[in-house]
């Protein structure tokens, strides 16, 4: 029986529908909380090609909602810990996975390769710059956001709707809006609203429904209220960033990403296998950890010693208490170095907790 | 004329409800705001959009009686 029997067999979709669904390409920015039950639902439903970018690392608390990960996933880049787990929902699709951060210089190239693009970041900055790609590639947009236990979902650039600009003109002053990270959100939440992402990409493809452009749905978990605000596409925006059309790759993407964000627990890692342990406290200094694999580059000569530094692992620094490490991030960031994290608790207390694992043997 | 103010995301958490209903004398819309930015200290540092009747306005805009919401963007994903 076909894969795609339960499809067939609905009037309002049939083989023609399920033809149209096998020759889209989707690209889903961003594979957190929303881009999880997106690709999970299009990769189900047999979408031709579905592409997937992002540059972030799979963690333990990312499983509390990024329901296409799980323990075998822990530290691996999330673009290609999904399309692991994809591959083994649908291998008769084609899955491209981009471990690679969305800039000004890449965008363009990669949105002209499909049709419809899914936005399911995290920050505004790379929404914008979405957004901003979506006009001048002229590809449809399929939104999605959240906060605490409220989301929104529309369809920008769409059969000439508006955009996500003619909504909010532009992004909002620095911090004013935190992520998920810092304020905190309910799992299930971006499960419906990526659900509702996914349902709009195959009202599109299919051509069947009402697809949400030129409205904004507004969903609160807590009431299950829904709410549906209008909004008009905005002429002189759209001309404002075809304009911009010529500079666009000459722009910097320039993502706020506090320390804060970048510290991680003993308890956080305990479970990750795929980790480098940088102890950048000087030689003479003790603790020294016992029954770990430690590399250990002195906080001041961490420029000239690169090569130890593993490009492929999530890399956890520790000090003596949490602050040359978050000093070590931010230098390895500066030079490029992504996926680093510093350790809240400094190396007695890793120290210990290797004791206490040991004891337990 | 009684206004009904639905509150969105982040504001919701500075006006501490959901949604209110007040008698309100003004005629447009920055003159709601106004009032609001009074009684909720922390609402001028906040960004966000205005509907009326379920469609983005601006603040020249007459109010009509229509429910108001006051929409913030979100970035979570």
């Amino acid at each position: 029986m076909s894969r795609y029997n339960r499809h067939i067999i609905l009037s309002e979709i049939g083989r023609e529908g399920q033809d149209k669904i096998s020759s889209a390409k989707v690209l889903v920015v961003g594979a957190g909380g929303l881009g999880c039950p997106v690709l999970l639902y299009l990769t189900a439903a047999g979408i031709g090609t579905i592409g997937v970018i992002d540059f972030d690392v799979v963690e333990l608390s990312n499983l509390q909602r990024q329901v296409l990960f799980g323990k075998s996933s822990l530290g691996k880049n999330k673009a290609i810990a999904a399309k692991e787990r994809l591959k083994d929902l649908n291998e008769d699709i084609l899955i491209n996975a981009y471990p690679e951060q969305l800039t000004y210089q890449n965008t363009i190239d990669l949105f002209n390769q499909y049709d419809i693009i899914v936005d399911g970041t995290d920050n505004f900055e790379t929404r914008y710059l979405v957004n901003d790609a979506c006009i001048i590639t002229n590809k449809p947009l399929v939104f999605g956001a959240i906060y605490k236990f409220e989301g929104q979902v529309s369809v920008f650039n769409y059969q000439n709707g508006p955009s996500y600009r003619c909504l909010f003109p532009n992004p909002p002053k620095k911090d004013a809006v935190p992520n998920c990270s810092e304020i905190g959100v309910l799992g299930v939440l971006p499960g419906i609203i990526g659900s509702m992402q996914a349902n709009e990409v195959l009202k599109i493809v299919l051509g069947i429904g009402n697809v949400l452009t030129g409205k904004l749905l507004c969903y609160n978990a807590l009431t299950s209220q829904t709410s549906f605000l209008t909004v008009n596409k905005n002429e002189a925006i759209f001309r404002s960033v075809l304009k911009e059309k010529g500079n666009f790759k000459n722009k910097l993407l320039n993502i706020n990403c506090s320390a804060e964000m970048l510290e991680v627990s003993i308890k956080d890692i305990e479970l990750e296998e795929n980790i480098q342990l940088i102890d950048v406290r000087e030689p003479n200094e003790l603790p020294k950890i016992e029954g770990l694999e430690i590399t250990s580059i002195p906080l001041n000569q961490l420029e000239q010693n690169l090569s130890k530094i593993d490009s492929y692992k999530k890399k956890i620094i520790f000090c003596q208490s949490g602050i040359r490490s978050k000093q070590a991030v931010k230098s390895l960031n500066e030079l490029s170095i992504k996926n680093c994290f510093s350790l809240k608790e400094g190396a007695t207390e890793l120290n210990n907790y290797t004791k206490v694992l040991s004891d337990g043997k | 004329m009684r206004i009904t103010i639905k509150y969105f995301g982040q504001i919701a958490e500075v006006t501490k409800t959901e949604e209110e209903s007040l008698e309100f004398s003004g005629s447009l819309i920055s003159e709601l705001l106004e009032t609001l930015n009074v009684k909720y200290n922390n609402l001028k540092n906040k960004d966000f959009q205005v509907a009326q009747n379920y469609e983005l306005v601006d603040e020249s805009t007459k109010l009509t009686g229509q429910e108001i919401a006051l929409l913030p963007p979100f970035a979570g994903g």
